[in-house]
């Protein structure tokens, strides 16, 4: 199964192509990621990239408002975006019968979105009432991806709120909106992925369709990606926010991690890390922290801002969270978290422990893998961010020839560096059982 | 003249110099069999199905025990017995640990997770297929001899407690709570979440005899999809829970009552900024008559993004970030559940969206086009839901536990396409007019209700 065939393209344009047939499948996945993510966007237009994600949904040169949705799902397919840290992501899955219609509608809406005052106004009240449902109005909104980065980072692209502030997000202007797509949306700055069944299109013909939609957008200049490095804090910062709606206190910390793009396998060592930590019954934290010491009721570790490792370029953040009960003083938290850090920045992990959660890692992606929306997605973000969707494939093995002296220098490497915590503190009356 | 810019304006981007282009037609659809399902009742009464389904080096198993309550009313004590049942199910055997249990698994790359709900108790597991006898024997030794140890389970008791204070602070859960309350009253189905108190009143003795009671292979379902030969796969199973034996049958739930129409009651979250609109009738099961009708008519209202309501709530008004209509299935038949949320000061306004698109279906019924965007859209998400060992795990053990078997599914698009918009229009005037709904609105009273109650139809 990881006997992938890549095969890549460049259209005249700039457009890179990546197509990865399996035959295997009867469904098809056509993905555009655009390398333009919230760290991108403007100060003062905090949320400006997911709102524009939303903008094009809403219809281009050849497909009135609406349409798009009800072309995709009128073909039997899904369809879905989504706003990251690096890049924004476009795609469908269909039955093969349309690829080569789900290819005419990416290929419209690159060259030619219809962006008007009257979609815009509609999405910003769209996008405030996505911010309600998941920040708003319910506990824990945004921990730990909106609420920690303030704290770990200084400046504006790395800190900022990306899914963005309402009085920003009520400010946007058309004018914004047309700015932003010849910026970033140029197909120099873009990679088309097909995966899946290509039924009789095969390699060669999947290839001619993508020249056929996307030859004739015009080139237009590739923006210089800025860099986002900026210093590693050398002592901890500590933050305290307001939670209304929890029952309970949490916690976040950020650490700062290694460069996937120039030290690729360190920064695995930081996710295994993570696994060795916070990944099932037996990981240290689970064993220490909500078993031994009944300290938290979860606690989860994460090599990655946005839920797991590989979805942004440097700086990429390694997030540890918890939940614990009012009568536990964050502080006990954080002592337990380090001395079991100091533990493993001595000894490292054992070598059993390391094949088990490698064992379960292998697992995990042939899992994912097992879906085509998410081996596409994979491929695609992994050719973007660091230009080798080999990088998806090899996973697992790359995983499994980690060793505890590698894992044991990512702890050392935590616990070297300066630090955020952030704080969630209820302002409701708890109501603790003794 | 104004500053040159560096970009172009929205009108100039959205038009090219060759103008609109036509859609591309769609090809020719592949034909996907579905794979052969082997079924086997063992002695003990576990009945076991298998397929081979390759594509990646693993396997699924979705094990479904029928675990109703001893009563015909919701049992607040059973409920938190089966709710700390299964967070502690894989906390200790005779011969291992929560740890060694753990590791036993991770070591074949495996996981198992357990869940319950009035219905039934799940347990539910995937790994490499190479490690399936592993997992089975795990899966034996915890129901033949999960001991329930005191320690681990007073501290799971003591996070549980903790973990549904959490879970009742979120809107959804408030929400989907007095939904429950609303259209099932006392029955056992209501109840899905124990309270806190009943939790921590909960004792290692009585989750013990709760097991001995209720988890029973006879009337149970063990479900393995993936790469592996399934005749050897059933007979590993029989040799591993052979001896997982008892003498009565799992306990089924009764029907509830099926919701009646009336008034939707406003429960008051103060300071929410944002409303739960949570509207339900009675709906069709998988095995009626008319449930493909039924299935197009709700794609067309609310079941899919390209729907009536969305398109109205969220594309046209921005009420909303989502709304969704479905079918829910209960035992002896079926619920509709119509639901969004939308923010305080539009929950009026939404609520008469919601109602003016209900009766849309049945003075302007779906018109064919509409139908047969839903059709094909109902054919292929199938065909994607089933392309994935989880999916057609899932799937099987949801059809198995209704009575419904794989042939059900084969036969499903050649269900889709017979149907005509006559018998759609028939599923609209049936099911969706507005006056046989009820439901609830979870939002600030203060803010909302006076608007709201202005509307009428509200308790």
């Amino acid at each position: 199964m990881s006997e992938l065939e890549l095969h890549r393209a460049t259209l005249a344009n700039g457009l890179r192509v990546l197509v990865v047939p399996d035959p295997a499948t009867p469904v098809v996945g056509v993905s555009v990621h655009v390398d333009v993510g919230f760290r991108s966007e403007p100060e003062g237009r905090t949320g400006f990239a997911h709102l524009f994600e939303h903008l094009m949904f809403q219809g281009s040169e050849s497909l009135e408002k609406l349409e798009h949705f009800r072309q995709v799902q009128g073909a039997g397919g899904v369809f879905n975006g989504s706003t990251h840290q690096d890049y924004t992501d476009y795609f469908e899955v269909l039955p093969g019968a349309a690829l080569e219609r789900a290819l005419f509608l990416e290929a419209d809406r690159l060259r030619a979105p219809m962006l008007t005052e009257e979609n815009l106004r509609n999405q910003v009240d769209v996008v405030k009432e996505e911010i309600r449902l998941n920040v708003l109005n319910r506990p824990y909104g945004g921990f730990p991806w909106i609420l920690l980065p303030p704290v770990l980072y200084d400046t504006f692209p790395n800190a900022h709120n990306g899914y963005g502030d309402f009085t920003e997000l009520e400010q946007a202007t058309l004018e914004d909106a047309a700015s932003f797509f010849d910026t970033f949306y140029a197909p120099g700055n873009a990679l088309v992925t097909v995966h899946g069944d290509l039924g009789e299109h095969g390699v060669e013909g999947t290839h001619a369709l993508i020249e056929k939609h996307f030859g004739d957008i015009p080139a237009r200049p590739v923006p210089v990606r800025p860099s986002f490095a900026e210093p590693i804090p050398g002592s901890e910062r500590r933050q305290a926010v307001a939670d209304a709606h929890a029952p309970l206190p949490a916690l976040a910390v950020g650490y700062r991690v290694p460069d996937p793009t120039t030290a690729l396998d360190e920064y695995l060592a930081h996710a295994l890390l993570a696994s060795v930590l916070g990944d099932g019954e037996a990981a240290r934290l689970q064993r220490r922290l909500v078993h031994a010491d009944g300290l938290v009721t979860d606690i989860n570790a994460s090599n990655g801002l946005m839920g797991g490792p590989l979805d942004a370029r440097d700086p990429d953040t390694f997030t540890i969270t918890a939940v614990h009960p009012g009568s536990v003083d964050p502080d006990r938290v954080l002592g337990a978290v380090d001395e079991e850090l100091d533990k493993l920045a001595a000894e490292g992990p054992s070598i059993d422990e390391l094949s088990r959660q490698s064992a379960r890692w292998a697992a995990a992606l042939h899992h994912e893998d097992d879906r085509v929306m998410y081996r596409m997605l994979g491929l695609g973000a992994r050719e973007l961010l660091y230009g080798r969707a080999e990088i998806a494939t090899e996973l697992p093995a790359r995983i499994a020839a980690i060793t505890p002296e590698q894992v044991r220098r990512s702890a050392a490497a935590l616990r070297s560096q300066g630090r955020a915590v952030l704080l969630v503190e209820p302002t409701t009356e708890t109501e603790d059982e003794a | 003249m104004s500053a040159p810019t560096t970009h172009r304006s929205a009108e100039e981007i959205g038009r090219t110099a060759q103008g609109p282009r036509p859609l591309p037609a769609l090809g020719a659809t592949r034909e996907v069999p579905l794979p052969e399902v082997f079924t086997e009742t063992l002695p003990t009464g576990l009945r076991v199905l298998a397929v081979h389904r390759p594509g990646v080096p693993m396997v699924e198993a979705r094990l479904r025990i029928p675990f109703a309550g001893p009563g015909s009313t919701a049992d607040p004590a059973f409920a938190a017995q089966a709710e700390l049942l299964s967070s502690t199910l894989l906390t200790g055997t005779a011969t291992r640990d929560r740890v060694g249990i753990d590791d036993e698994l991770a070591a074949v790359g495996a996981d198992l997770g357990v869940a319950v709900d009035p219905e039934r108790l799940l347990v539910h597991g995937s790994g490499l297929a190479a490690g399936l006898p592993t997992v089975l024997e795990v899966l034996a030794e915890v129901l033949t001899a999960a001991t329930y140890p005191e320690q681990e389970l007073l501290r799971e008791r003591e996070r549980l407690v903790e973990r549904i204070s959490v879970a009742r602070s979120q809107p959804r859960t408030v929400a989907r709570e007095a939904l429950q309350r609303k259209r099932f009253g006392d029955h056992p189905i209501a109840l899905e979440m124990p309270t806190g108190e009943a939790v921590a009143a909960v004792t290692p003795e009585q989750v013990r005899a709760v097991h001995a009671a209720g988890v029973m292979p006879r009337g149970s379902t063990l479900v393995i999809v993936g790469d592996i030969d399934p005749e050897a796969a059933i007979a590993t199973v029989a040799k591993a829970l052979g001896e997982w034996a008892a003498d009565g049958t799992a306990r089924e739930l009764s029907p509830p009552p099926l919701p009646g129409a009336g008034a939707l009651e406003l429960v008051n979250r103060p300071g929410s900024v944002q409303s739960q609109l949570r509207l339900t009738g009675p709906a069709l099961s998988r095995d009626a008559e008319g449930y493909a009708a039924f299935q197009l008519a709700n794609l067309v209202f609310g079941g899919y993004f390209s729907s009536r309501w969305m398109e109205n709530v969220r594309e046209d008004k921005g009420y909303t970030y989502g709304a969704h209509s479905g079918a829910e299935f209960v035992p002896g038949g079926a619920v509709l559940g119509v639901e969004t949320d939308v923010a305080s000061d539009v929950t009026a306004a939404a609520l008469l969206e919601t109602r003016y698109e209900l009766g849309r279906m049945v003075a302007v019924p779906p018109t064919a086009e509409e139908i047969d965007a839903a059709r094909r859209y109902a054919i292929g998400s199938l065909l994607i839901s089933l392309d994935s060992q989880g999916g057609l795990a899932s799937t099987l053990a949801a059809l198995d536990a209704a009575g419904l078997g794989v042939d059900w599914l084969r036969e499903r698009p050649v269900r889709l396409e017979a149907v005509t918009p006559e018998q759609v229009a028939e599923a609209a005037f049936e099911f969706f007019a507005p006056e046989r709904f009820t439901g609830v609105i979870v939002g600030d009273a203060d803010t909302i209700g006076p608007r709201l109650r202005a509307l009428g139809g509200i308790a």
